[in-house]
């Protein structure tokens, strides 16, 4: 297989205090797939992000994106890395005075050179992408946990990035929503073909999505499979993870 | 005993550590203004909150200074029997050192605290990391707009200030105390020149830089600050250190540019 690698990691490390979070994580993501980091809460599947980001320095070990190391390259070059990110925060992040409206139009207007006209379509089609019309001069205060996650994903996937980040991008959603903003994840990525680095604790579902599963456990990658093969691996980790994740959802009659 | 040092030398570290990163700070921030795009909705909306906003506490603090200086310059003039300089000394204090001073700590206590705030707000939401992972940069989104705003408020809130309180002075001087009208705008047309004005020019233009400078530096580096810049309670320990931090230094600059200016 000829599989573009563009986002690598080696060996990185980080540690807060007497805390060591990252103890030596490697990974690879594979340009154009779905690469899929699960994981106990805690663990650090969030900082892995934040440093593939730049926003973390590693105390040791790299972060390489497109080749570079991403912690250090010039403002510039970062800058111009960055361009092709779209990411959404755990916590969504979403600017507090200013408007839903206003939130999803930030990129287009900072980064590109529309016309109000043009940005208003693009806004509105990414709004109702994500199912959350009607509520365009709302401010983030006035959302709901899970309408705020949309307006999240909405201003990642506005500017059409090549590689997405999305951090529980369904956490807080029913199932019929998280359902719905899996098959708009597939279709953009169909369509679009960007590479994706998702953190999900939706677990089994999101598997459908992934081309990778990658288990963080102990501040390490265990091991990054396909998602049947990691379901049938013989780690024991890994099968711990899956008979916990997975093995009551078929059980649960019997424990009920 | 050594401990004493250690806690002695990382304090010192922190300051120079603190010192070098507002450094830094001014650099990019400096740098962001020139470079284009130049957005002007930005800098009014800035120069709306920053500027306009303060008007009516620079009126009122300037109309009382300037009462104050009429009342306190008639009785002591009129001591050497000069009531007649009242105009001068009225329009040279608040030309020279009090309009810039004043006005600048008002708009510091007005807008500094308000800007450190947000921004120290935007930081611990991650607001800040979600513009630098779009590729936007945070100080031409979010500083560059105060600094000039700022640049280009202080100076008018100076001016207002001084000719508010120079009327000030006269409806006391002159309106209350009996000094004689003819004689105070006089003095005042005599004794100021324009290295006055020039000087209270620049001084207004400098504590503006240094306003926004501190405030928005401390609000940016919220997360770095030395007790742990964690939630509302970090925010509003570097919003105190902001304001206190930046009257004083209007104060010390204050004296150094008056010496080099005079
Ligand atoms: N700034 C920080 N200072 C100290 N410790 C931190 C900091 N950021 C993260 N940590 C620690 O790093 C660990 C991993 O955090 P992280 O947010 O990456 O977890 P996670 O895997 O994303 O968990 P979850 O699934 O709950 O989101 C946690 O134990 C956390 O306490
Ligand atoms: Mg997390």
């Amino acid at each position: 297989m000829n599989e573009n690698i563009i986002i690598q990691l080696e060996d990185v490390r980080k540690s807060y205090g007497r805390q060591e979070v990252l103890k030596g994580i490697n990974l690879s993501i594979v340009e154009g797939k779905t690469t899929l980091i699960v994981g106990a809460s805690g663990q650090g599947k969030s900082q892995i992000i934040k440093h593939i980001l730049g926003l973390v320095k590693p105390d040791s070990g790299k972060v390489l994106v497109y080749g570079k190391e991403i912690n250090k390259v010039s403002k510039r070059e970062l800058k111009e890395i960055r361009t092709n990110f779209g990411v959404l925060f755990q916590n969504a992040a979403l600017f507090d005075s200013m408007t839903v409206y206003d939130n999803v139009a930030l990129p287009l207007r900072e980064r590109t050179k529309k016309s109000e006209d043009e940005i208003a379509r693009i806004v509105s089609e990414k709004l109702a992408l994500m199912d959350i019309e009607g509520s365009d001069d709302k401010y983030p205060a006035q959302l709901s946990g899970g309408m705020r996650k949309r307006v999240g994903l909405a201003r990642a996937l506005v500017l059409n990035p090549k590689i997405i980040f999305f951090d529980e991008p369904t956490t807080g959603l029913d199932v019929a929503k998280s359902n719905e903003i899996y098959r708009v994840f597939s279709r953009t990525q169909a369509r679009l073909g960007y590479t994706s680095v998702i953190v999900s604790h939706d677990v089994p579902k999101i598997f459908k999505l992934a081309d990778y599963v990658a288990l963080l456990h102990n501040g390490a990658i265990q091991d990054c499979l396909t998602p049947e093969k990691f379901q049938l691996s013989d780690d024991p980790v890994i099968k711990e993870f899956v008979e916990t994740t997975m093995g009551p959802l078929y059980s649960s009659e019997m424990e009920v | 005993m050594l401990k004493y040092f250690e806690k002695l030398g990382t304090y010192a570290l922190d300051y120079i550590n603190e010192a070098g990163r507002m450094g830094i700070f001014l650099f990019h921030s400096a740098v962001s203004i020139v470079k284009p795009p130049y957005k002007i909705f930005p800098v009014l909306k800035q120069t709306y909150i920053i500027g306009t906003l303060s008007i009516f506490v620079i009126l009122f603090t300037g109309a009382f200074t300037g009462m104050v200086l009429g009342l306190q310059g008639y009785h002591t003039l009129s001591k050497f029997g000069a009531e007649g300089l009242l105009g001068s000394a009225v329009s040279l204090s608040l030309i020279r050192e009090l309009g810039p001073v004043l006005a600048a700590l008002m708009v510091t206590g007005r807008a500094g605290s308000a800007m450190c705030a947000e921004i120290g707000v935007m930081r611990i939401s991650e607001q800040i990391d979600a513009l630098e992972c779009m590729a936007i940069d945070p100080h031409k989104y979010i500083v560059a707009p105060k600094f000039i705003a700022g640049i280009i408020s202080l100076p008018l809130l100076t001016a207002i200030f001084d000719v508010i309180g120079i009327f000030g002075g006269y409806l006391i001087g002159v309106g209350l105390l009996g000094a004689n009208e003819g004689m105070y705008f006089s003095s005042i047309y005599k004794d100021v020149e324009f290295s006055d004005v020039y000087m209270g020019f620049v001084k207004s233009l400098c504590f503006g830089m240094l306003i926004i400078w501190i405030c928005s530096s401390k609000g940016f580096f919220v997360h770095l600050s030395r007790d742990g810049g964690y939630g509302a309670e970090g925010v509003s320990r570097v919003t105190t250190d902001a304001v206190v931090l930046s009257s004083v230094s209007i104060l010390v600059f204050d004296y150094f540019l008056t010496s080099v200016l005079l």
